[in-house]
Order: structure tokens, then C-alpha cells, then sequence
């Protein structure tokens, strides 16, 4: 466990270092501030709707934050052959992708938190609960963890942090897109496409303020599926 | 001690590896000499549990690579063919996350990484990042994490590539000081580079140790006796007389005069001998009263002899494999 401290802590300088993150960062404040002032400030909506639009389009930059950040984590190791200094250690597989994961959901954590003068702004000037504000930031720090795991794991499977980004959102957007999918089926297939898709029926909820331990559930099963399958992707690459 | 017995390896159909057996005592430093693509890597990777083999056994220390793969890597020190720097760290960044990668705690860690610095000498880059640095210095940062956890073996992959002719030199004594403390295995491709710091040198061709011994065996098993190049003033016409009297010398199986010659009056002669009768052609020489100018001998045969054992393609280095490979193989089981 405290390998995969010290993977997250060279991992957490890494990101310091190079402009990835503070690119990431920045380019999802200024996509958010503007959503936020073109759907929540400009259409005559109630604060606690406002709110909810914030937090939908903060769900979708958190997104494509989770597939950037993860991108360079395996695959770049791999590309400039650092991966063998882990793969030689003394350090369990599971334990590398422990570290990475923790490290870049820290500075997606990170991110997350400096949008929160939006909602302070509708808290301050308007009528909303901070119930409301507390699990809207779950939901998009839960929806963070589920798409860097598919992240990680795209940067498990590819040799190029391009092919990683290209994994990862061949990945996503086919969960996302799955409740469209659903309307076009029929019942029962439906119910279990719709409960299957990363973002609408398991994301609408925390967005209006509703706990709901579904989705919960649901974002973690994600989150722990992807990173198992990144450590077993990397057990299988010690056979070739 | 480290055991390979009977290590193969493939890639998808590809044979990269075996059958290889091999013995490596302990505080020895061995080479393993091959062109590209004999399997020198896949062996090295295997070594170092970064990668599995097919079948066979691999015992570093007496523990088996695929049983126990973290304590193996606890006791060895890997660095590939590209050393696997993180070129946004600081020397010293670096070296104490390898160390604390590796199981050193504590104010170990520290102490450690000031002896690899020492040892490696990049103590005075420290605190500069890798990625500034040049590919010696870089490769010798590579060395300094594959040592800094103090490991009984140490596995270096091609460490002397791309290095410049003084860099070479100071690489080859680094290697040479990790013998005695380390077990030590290098690969390489140039027999020059590595015959120097190597106890030991395995040649290997197509996943299979081909020969092996020190360079003197080597030298003896491969080649029939020696080439001596030697110069003698001969005078204006003594040329033939002096070339008749060494092709009477004991031991001499063919002389052949060089066409290129210091000066007129002086001639050079490609000499073959059995076995090391240098003294008596000296003493035949001098004694019938040629000037002798020089005696070199020839550099180079180990090298071609090398190269021959190393070329898949052609016919008679196949076959001299087969006849070599039962006499490669005792020098290994004797070493156990």
C-alpha cells in the first residue's frame, strides 16, 4: 500500500511538471464557466434548477478530464520504457495502478473543487440547499473515478497516450450513448441498458440534489471493473 | 549463484530463446555476446522478472523467477537496453524513488543513494533534471537505480551502447568495480566492449549459448593456436630466406608474406601457429641475425571468430555450432 503511495506521489509531481494538468484544469474552467453563464445565468431558470444545469455541464468536462488525465499514466511509462523500473520492482501490479489512479483523480479532485464558486455564487445570490452542492460534487467526483479507470485502463492497453485517449473514448461514449440505444428497444432490454449507461438515469439524480445509492453502486462497480482490468492487462503483458 | 536450466521462450510461434542452460557464480561478471536478436534481451528480461518464460527454470539466488518473482527483484538491479529515467526528475528525485521502489527505508535511502552517486559518479548532476542530461550520463543514472538498493545481482543491458570512446573506458571500469560485491551480467554485441571487464563471456546465437568460457578458452577452443604479425629487417634480399626459416620454427602451420611494409629492407609476415611458440620464433629470428622490428599479435581473430559463430545463415558456423556446443556446455556445468 505504501508502494502505491509513492507511485501516486512521483505520479502527483509528474503532473505538477508537465502542462497536461494545468492545461486540463484550465481548459475545463473556462468550458464550464461558460456553460454555466450561457444555460444557468442566462435563461430565467429557478436556482436550484441553475444549479442542475451547472452540474450537467460540469459532468461533461469531468469526463473527458477522466479519459486526458488517465491517457499518459501506463501508456507514456510504456513509450519511454520507465514501465520496466515498475515492472522490476519489488511492487505488486495492482499497487502501480492503485498509485496512478489516486494521483490523477487527485488532480481531477482538484479541478472539481476550483469550480466551486459557481455554486457559491447561486448559494449566495439565490435559494439552494447545500445538500444540493454536496452531492452534485459527489456524483461528479464518482463520474470522474468511473471514466479515469476507463482511462487507466485504455493507457493499460495501448502503446501511445494518442491510442490510450482513442481507447478511452471508444469506451465512454458508447456508456453514455447507451440511453439512446435503450429508447429504441424494447422492454426488458431497455431497463438494463438504461441502468447500464454511465451518464443519464445514474447521473440525473446527484445532478438535481438526489442520493441515490444506485448510482453509487453503479460508479463504483465501474471504477473497480477498470482498474482490475488495467492490472490484469498488466500481468498479461509480462507473457509477451 | 544464479541457474538457468533449460529456458525457453517464445513470442506467438517464434522460438527467441532456448534451449539455454547456464551457471553464474556469485561475484562474477559474465558477458553475453550475440548480434541483435540472438535473445540476449528476452534472457536479460527474464533475469530481471520482467517478463515470464515459456518452460524452464530461472534461479536467481536460488529462488525461482516465476515462484517468488518479488524477492528475485528484491536481490537484482535491471537496467534495459534504454535506461528508465523520468526525464522531468532530478537525479537525485530519481534515485530515491528507485530505492524506495526497491524496499529501502528510512535513512537507508538516503545513504544509499549518495553511495550509487559515488560509485557512478554523477554525484555533481544530482540536482540537475535527467532529461538535461547527456546519454553517458544518463546511462550511468540507469546503472546508479539498478544498484542503489544494494542488490546481489545486477543485470545491465547493452550498458556501453552509444557511449563515446572515454565514456566506454570509465563504463567498462564502473562494471568492473560492481564485480566482487555483485554478481554481474552485461550483453553486448561488440566482443571488444565487454571481453576486457568479463570473467566469463557467453556467446549466444539464436537463443542458444553457442560457447563460453574467458576469452584465453574462448580463443583456445575456437581458434587452432594463434596469428602473430611480425616485422623483420630482412635486408635487400633476405625476404625469402627469412620467410623459409620461420616456416621452420616449431609450431608454425603458415606464413605469408604482407604486402604492405614499413620501408624497403623490412618485411612484414602473417604468421599461424599451433600454439603459443613465440619465443622460439623470436629466439630463430634474432638468432640467424634478422633485426626483429615488431611482434603484434592478430587483434582481431577472436572477433571474426565471433562473428562466424554468430551468423545463423551460413552453413559452417552451423555446423561448428554443433560441434561447439558440447564442449560450451561442460565449462557451464563445471562452473556449478
Amino acid at each position: 500500500m505504501s508502494q502505491a503511495l509513492l507511485i501516486a506521489r512521483r505520479e502527483l509531481a509528474a503532473y505538477r511538471r508537465s502542462p497536461l494538468g494545468a492545461i486540463v484544469i484550465a481548459g475545463a474552467l473556462l468550458i464550464d464557466g461558460i456553460y454555466f453563464y450561457w444555460k444557468g445565468l442566462t435563461d430565467k431558470l429557478v436556482s436550484a434548477q441553475v444549479l442542475s444545469e451547472f452540474f450537467y455541464g460540469a459532468s461533461g468536462t469531468t469526463m473527458i478530464a477522466g479519459i486526458v488525465l488517465a491517457m499518459r499514466l501506463l501508456a507514456e511509462e510504456r513509450q519511454t520504457g520507465t514501465l520496466t523500473l515498475l515492472n522490476t520492482s519489488p511492487i505488486k501490479d495492482s499497487e502501480i495502478v492503485l498509485g496512478k489512479f489516486v494521483s490523477a483523480f487527485g488532480v481531477l479532485a482538484l479541478m472539481t473543487l476550483l469550480t466551486l464558486y459557481m455554486p457559491l455564487l447561486i448559494f449566495v445570490n439565490g435559494k439552494v440547499s447545500v445538500g444540493h452542492i454536496v452531492v452534485g460534487y459527489s456524483g461528479l467526483l464518482l463520474l470522474g473515478a468511473a471514466s479515469l479507470a476507463i482511462g487507466l485502463f485504455a493507457s493499460a492497453v495501448a502503446k501511445s497516450q494518442v491510442v490510450a485517449a482513442l481507447i478511452g473514448t471508444l469506451i465512454l461514449a458508447p456508456l453514455v450513448l447507451l440511453w439512446a440505444v435503450a429508447k429504441a428497444v424494447d422492454p426488458p432490454l431497455n431497463r438494463v441498458l438504461t441502468s447500464l449507461a454511465i451518464h443519464h438515469e445514474n447521473f440525473r439524480p446527484f445532478m438535481n440534489g438526489i442520493l441515490e445509492l444506485d448510482g453509487v453502486v453503479y460508479y463504483a462497480a465501474v471504477t473497480y471493473f477498470f482498474l482490475l482490468a488495467a492490472t490484469k492487462t498488466l500481468e498479461a503483458r509480462r507473457w509477451r | 549463484m544464479i541457474e538457468i536450466r533449460d529456458l525457453y521462450k517464445y513470442y506467438g510461434d517464434r522460438r527467441a530463446v532456448g534451449p539455454l542452460s547456464a551457471t553464474i557464480e556469485k561475484g562474477e561478471i559474465v558477458g553475453l555476446l550475440g548480434l541483435n536478436g540472438a535473445g540476449k534481451t528476452t534472457t536479460l528480461r527474464i533475469l530481471a522478472c520482467d517478463l515470464l518464460p515459456t518452460s524452464g527454470t530461472v534461479r536467481v539466488g536460488g529462488l525461482d523467477v516465476v515462484e517468488v518473482p518479488h524477492e528475485v527483484r528484491r536481490r537484482i538491479g535491471y537496467l534495459p537496453d534504454t535506461p528508465p529515467v523520468y526525464l522531468e526528475m532530478t537525479v537525485d528525485e530519481y534515485l530515491t524513488f528507485a530505492a524506495k521502489l526497491r524496499g529501502v527505508t528510512g535513512a537507508d535511502v538516503e545513504k544509499r543513494v549518495d553511495e550509487a552517486l559515488e560509485l557512478t559518479e554523477v554525484g555533481s548532476e544530482r540536482d540537475r533534471p535527467i532529461g538535461a542530461l547527456s546519454h553517458g550520463y544518463r546511462q550511468r543514472v540507469g546503472i546508479a537505480q539498478a544498484i542503489v538498493h544494494k542488490p546481489e545481482f545486477v543485470v545491465l543491458d547493452e550498458p556501453i551502447s552509444g557511449l563515446d570512446p572515454v565514456q566506454i573506458v570509465e563504463m567498462r571500469d564502473l562494471v568492473r568495480s560492481l564485480g566482487g560485491e555483485h554478481t554481474v551480467v552485461v550483453s553486448s554485441h561488440i566482443l571488444s566492449e565487454i571481453h576486457e571487464t568479463c570473467d566469463r563471456i557467453f556467446v549466444i546465437r539464436d537463443g542458444q549459448i553457442v560457447a563460453s568460457g574467458t576469452e584465453k578458452e574462448l580463443s583456445e577452443a575456437l581458434l587452432s593456436g594463434m596469428r602473430v604479425t611480425l616485422s623483420l629487417r630482412v635486408g635487400q634480399a633476405g625476404a625469402a630466406r627469412a620467410s623459409q626459416l620461420i616456416a621452420s620454427v616449431e609450431g608454425v602451420t603458415q606464413v605469408e608474406l604482407a604486402a604492405e611494409t614499413e620501408g624497403p629492407g623490412v618485411a612484414s609476415y602473417r604468421v599461424a601457429l599451433a600454439r603459443d611458440t613465440r619465443d622460439e620464433l623470436t629466439r630463430a629470428v634474432v638468432g640467424a641475425g634478422f633485426g626483429l622490428l615488431e611482434l603484434t599479435r592478430g587483434e582481431r581473430e577472436l572477433e571474426s571468430v565471433f562473428l562466424e559463430l554468430s551468423k545463423s545463415s551460413d552453413e559452417p558456423a552451423r555446423k561448428k555450432k554443433k560441434r561447439k556446443k558440447p564442449a560450451a556446455e561442460p565449462s557451464a556445468e563445471e562452473a556449478s
